[in-house]
């Protein structure tokens, strides 16, 4: 079955925008809402997970003719691992400091399904430098949308942006923000956002697409 | 019916692509390992710096010891676990020791430091490295002006024949304190404070006893490599 697609703007927007992995596949949850607490660690952990996502995005890529299919899930567990472990070293060796505020979830990437799907949906069908366009959009919206949680959660619950004091001394902090209590308060309004917009503008959620994917 | 396909033509390019994969992924790794390690390895050495001297005042370089066997020695860069850390001035003058700590919290270990005078055998501070405490209530345990003072001039003698100590440290609750040896519980924390409590108990008891059995090894070492 050739289901291949060709590389357009679409590539890279796809996954940025009109499917982005957290507002409307509604993928990764558990990173999303364990480490948004923070705008940093929002970053942090959306630039890693692309990082992840480009990588394994072309080794499946490259070696997408010699994976047989009964072990497919095994060589890209195996090829995401890789990578995941790779960016481990790199976050430790930029900041310590990081690299604690962000705890188990770094090593956690590997069981991350945006990337599983990516392999599985995309990498495994297309050639190299498409899956790593489609990856990397893919991985920047994953990055948008943990931006627009960590945003909100630091400022109503420590009163600040990147660790600089914004709304005042006065300002007394919703410390449920930065609880996990707070992660679905803000990601109920942010998916209420996206589809209340979506469907003002008669978007349909490629729902195909969703199930394709996988949860 | 189908005729099921010979091994080699079923097996083989599993093997094949599990074994490559499982070669790039090596390489791969011990690349990436052998790139940041030092790095890594200064990381962690500044974080140590930046504790031990923000513990004690006048520090300038610091010396590392490890426990075997009841007895401290130099710290080597193959032994693992624990060190305690002596931090000498200008002059090579022991200004203190910081020792480490660990507890299990309210929602993870509290791993910390604190430091430790040898003259007035007590705890002179405590900082704490990483901790999951709940952001707003138990976190406080590393910010919270008034537990922190718990940790000035808090008593961690041994008793007479030097093997243990003389009061256990322990935390009591908000507002109870009366000894020397206590600390007082952030109100709404009590966990978190108890984690710090327990593990600067069990790190004194661990450690103290080689300590002043060793006096002279800590106090001679600045300029020792």
């Amino acid at each position: 079955m050739n289901t291949e697609q060709p590389l357009t703007a679409d590539t890279f927007l796809a996954g940025l925008w009109r499917e982005n992995p957290v507002f409307v596949t509604v993928l990764g949850m558990c990173p999303t809402l364990a480490v948004s607490n923070s705008v940093l660690n929002a970053l942090a952990m959306g630039l890693a997970t692309t990082f992840v996502l480009i990588g394994s995005g072309a080794l499946v890529s490259l070696l997408r003719n010699v994976i047989p299919r009964a072990v497919r899930i095994a060589c890209y567990i195996a090829i995401i691992a890789t990578f995941v472990t790779v960016v481990d070293y790199l976050i430790q060796a930029i900041s310590l400091r990081l690299y604690q505020a962000l705890g188990a979830f770094i090593q956690l990437i590997v069981v991350n399904c945006i990337i599983l799907g990516r392999a599985e949906a995309y990498a495994s069908r297309h050639p190299p430098l498409a899956s790593m366009i489609n990856a990397a959009g893919n991985g920047l919206g994953f990055t948008l949308a943990l931006l627009c949680l960590g945003t909100v959660r630091e400022l109503l619950g420590s009163g600040s942006l990147l660790g600089i004091p914004l709304l005042g001394p006065q300002f007394a902090p919703w410390v449920i923000m930065l609880l996990p209590p707070g992660g679905f308060f803000v990601l109920g309004g942010w998916l209420l956002l996206f589809n209340w917009r979506q469907r003002k503008q008669g978007v349909k959620i490629p729902v195909a697409e969703v199930h394709r994917h996988g949860a | 019916m189908n005729t099921p396909l010979p091994l080699e033509q079923t097996s083989l390019p599993m093997i094949r692509a599990l074994g490559l994969i499982a070669l790039v992924s090596g390489v791969l790794i011990v690349v990436a390992y052998e790139q940041t390690a030092p790095r890594i390895e200064r990381n962690r050495q500044q974080a140590i710096d930046a504790a031990v001297f923000a513990l004690l005042p006048g520090a300038q370089t610091r010396r590392d010891f490890v426990l075997a066997t009841n007895t401290l020695r130099a710290a080597t860069v193959a032994d693992q676990g624990d060190r305690l850390y002596a931090g000498y001035d200008s002059d090579g003058q022991l200004r203190g020791l910081v020792l480490p700590g660990a507890a299990a919290g309210y929602q993870g270990v509290v791993s910390l430091l604190y430091s430790y005078d040898i003259a007035c055998a007590c705890v002179t501070g405590m900082r704490v490295l990483q901790s999951l405490e709940t952001p707003g209530l138990g976190d406080r345990i590393g910010s919270d002006a008034a537990f922190l003072q718990n940790f000035h001039q808090l008593d961690a003698r041994l008793d007479a024949a030097g093997n243990r100590p003389a009061h256990a440290i322990v935390t009591v609750r908000h507002g109870r304190r009366q000894q020397a040896w206590e600390i007082d519980a952030i109100a709404g924390a009590t966990i978190s404070s108890r984690a710090v409590g327990k593990a600067i108990a069990r790190s004194t008891e661990h450690w103290l006893p080689a300590v002043h059995a060793q006096i002279s090894l800590l106090q001679g070492a600045a300029h020792e490599h």
